[in-house]
């Protein structure tokens, strides 16, 4: 570890400096300081107490006049620079300081401790909104990477975990053009663990800010060879779209479908954007054993429309859309009702009918897909 | 023979396949066997492609005698890099370039699958197109039948043309055994536990279209290739007499043979 040479870093800075730990916001102090936002915690973490110590860089008190009179001057230059705020005990000293003080064992399970601790109140510190603005400039920064799937185009990746339990799986990249995760490209991010970033980042990410653009298109020059695939991509997307006997764009497009504007529902996907495998240029047939069998999940509707499941169902059902107009059904998930604020009063009343409605509605069959029904992803088939 | 060299060769070896194939950055490519490279029927077209051609295929074929400027030299090194990737190409889908590619993808030369549901796949290099200049190689993963870029720069610099359009489609149709099970495992967005409505709703519907294409595989009584299966269709051999790209017999398929 570099922090005993590097006198003014603080621990957490050394922390997130460290080769591989590029992925993690600089936790503020005062986010770790909150009791509150550390709840839990101590249960998870062997010798918490210390651990926190170390992250905050904060030297324990009983320890302190045992070993005070070696430190005496080695303190007096140092702990000038120091303007932290006072934390839970007692007053602050490097890192360097820390390491004469305990024995080496000891000081390597504090050690992985605090780095457990940190993840922990890492992952819980980036759903903050100062967390998530600062991860926000990182990705602006593309400090996490772009997507390496060849149809989403560069697109910048956030990192995620599969679960929340440390120690489960590394960290992952979650791409919002292709709605799918990659195992980093670089192997030192298979020593970081994906639950100090937590499964719910990635998506809160994005409805925090939904007016990011997903599928911008590269700004960096592009070469000849680019424009040229750019141009054939094109061609093969209208191609692909008349071939599924819809023009252009069939129905008008809403503004907001199911929380997210259209254009930032998995741009990366869709007509245009699935790979069509070809021997000699003509395509292979699905029927062949080594046809196609993937493309589902490539896939996206051209009409947005389709993908409302609530219209459809009451369309379906001959209900009339008329009851259920589209800020009813946005009002109807997360994103819509923040997104639709100013709609609120309107609907509000609206929505618990439109509730009790699909209660009772609901037992008696799936086959629509109701947004309320969020377990019956299987019922499709 | 020894004063044909390059300044690229430091440790030249005395075929200049040898050294193009072990040389940083070449670790996709095959070694294209001596016959096939001294057939000409098999060169068919380069020599409108490749500059100074003659003097290119002299060079990989290791007959290069000219004794010419550093300049000129450096020219023909980069015309016969190229004719080798077209020819390249042309030999990866023959029975031979095929057993040798396959080789090489089975030890993971071309790197695996960064997509986590597709369990660290073994890749294929692939091009966009058959082309020269229009497009870097691509790896193409056949558990999620995706494109995906290569990690490395230096592999990003390759021609997709050295590899073309088909030669990963058939190297599946005459290895069949090699098709990994398709999984429909994916990775659905959360927040605090909860499916997010307009990723989930996407989702279903992707579901949907892959219920229904199972559902017209079913009915053309072909296996679908999944892993999870709901038994449906038991294993019954006469399956494979509808099928296009015929059975378990590693050499029935031989599509390109020279």
């Amino acid at each position: 570890m570099s922090s005993s040479s590097q006198v003014a870093e603080s621990w957490i800075s050394s922390f997130c400096g460290l080769l591989g730990h590029e992925y993690f916001a600089e936790v503020s102090e005062d986010f770790i300081e909150d009791d509150f936002n550390l709840t839990g915690l101590q249960s998870q973490v062997p010798m918490y107490k210390e651990a926190l110590e170390m992250i905050l860089d904060v030297e324990p008190e009983d320890d302190e006049d045992e070993e005070d009179e070696e430190e005496e001057d080695e303190d007096d230059d140092e702990v000038l620079g120091d303007e932290k705020p006072v934390g839970a005990a007692g007053s602050y000293r490097r890192a360097g300081d820390r390491r004469h003080l305990r024995m080496a064992s000891d000081l390597s399970v504090i050690e992985s401790s605090a780095e457990l601790l940190y993840g922990l109140i890492h992952q819980r510190y980036i759903t903050s909104r100062p967390g998530i603005q600062q991860m926000a400039e990182k990705y602006e920064l593309q400090h996490f990477g772009t997507c390496p799937r060849v149809f989403c185009n560069s697109c910048k990746v956030l990192p995620v975990g599969c679960n929340d339990t440390p120690g489960q799986e590394t960290v992952k990249l979650f791409c919002p053009s292709c709605l799918d995760v990659y195992t980093p490209p670089n192997s030192r991010f298979q020593a970081v663990d994906g639950a100090f970033f937590g499964t719910t980042f990635g998506c809160l990410f994005f409805m925090t800010f939904p007016e990011l653009e997903i599928g911008a298109p590269r700004t960096t020059s592009v070469g000849g060879a680019d424009a040229l695939l750019a141009i054939q991509a094109a061609e093969n997307k209208s191609r692909s779209s008349s071939a599924t006997n819809s023009t252009v764009v069939p129905a008008a497009q809403p503004s907001l479908i199911n929380g997210v504007a259209p254009s930032n529902l998995a741009p990366g996907l869709g007509p245009g954007n699935v790979y069509e495998p070809r021997i000699y240029g003509f395509r292979v047939s699905e029927r062949a054993r080594s046809g196609p069998r993937m493309k589902w999940l490539r896939m996206r509707p051209i009409d947005v429309n389709e993908l409302d499941e609530a219209r459809r169902y009451w369309e379906e059902r001959g209900c009339g859309g008329a009851g259920l107009g589209d800020e009813d059904t946005n009002m109807l998930d997360v994103a819509g009702a923040a997104a639709d604020a100013n709609k609120l009063g309107v609907a509000v009343d609206r929505r618990k009918k439109a509730v009790g409605r699909r209660r009772r509605t609901n037992g008696s069959g799936n086959g629509g897909g109701s947004p309320m029904d969020t377990n019956g992803i299987g019922g499709a088939g | 023979m020894d004063d044909f060299n390059s300044e690229t060769d430091s440790d030249y070896t005395s075929y200049w396949r040898d050294w193009f194939i072990s040389s940083r950055g070449n670790e996709y490519f095959c070694e294209i066997d001596e016959e096939y490279l001294t057939d000409r029927f098999n060169l068919t077209g380069l020599n409108t492609e490749v500059q100074y051609y003659q003097y290119a295929l002299d060079l990989v074929t290791d007959v290069f005698d000219l004794d010419c400027d550093d300049e000129m030299r450096e020219q023909i090194e980069k015309s016969a890099r190229h004719l080798y990737g077209l020819v390249h190409a042309r030999y990866i889908v023959t029975t031979r370039g095929l057993a040798k590619m396959l080789e090489k993808f089975k030890k993971g030369d071309f790197g695996k699958c960064p997509r986590v549901m597709c369990e660290a796949q073994p890749l294929l290099p692939m091009g966009q197109s058959d082309v020269a200049n229009t497009s870097p190689v691509k790896l193409y993963c056949a558990r999620c039948e995706d494109l995906y870029n290569p990690k490395s720069s230096r592999h990003a610099s390759i021609d997709g043309a050295y590899f073309g359009t088909s030669f990963h489609n058939i190297l599946f149709q005459v290895y069949p055994a090699m098709l990994p099970p398709k999984t429909q495992k994916r990775y659905e967005p959360r927040i605090f536990g909860f499916r997010v409505h307009a990723a989930a709703a996407l989702c279903r519907w992707q579901a949907e279209q892959r219920e229904q294409m199972k559902e017209r595989l079913r009915q053309a009584r072909i296996e679908t290739g999944f892993e999870e299966e709901d038994e449906e269709i038991e294993s019954e051999d006469d399956i494979d007499d509808d099928m296009d790209a015929g059975g378990d017999g590693f050499e029935h398929g031989a599509i390109v043979q020279q």
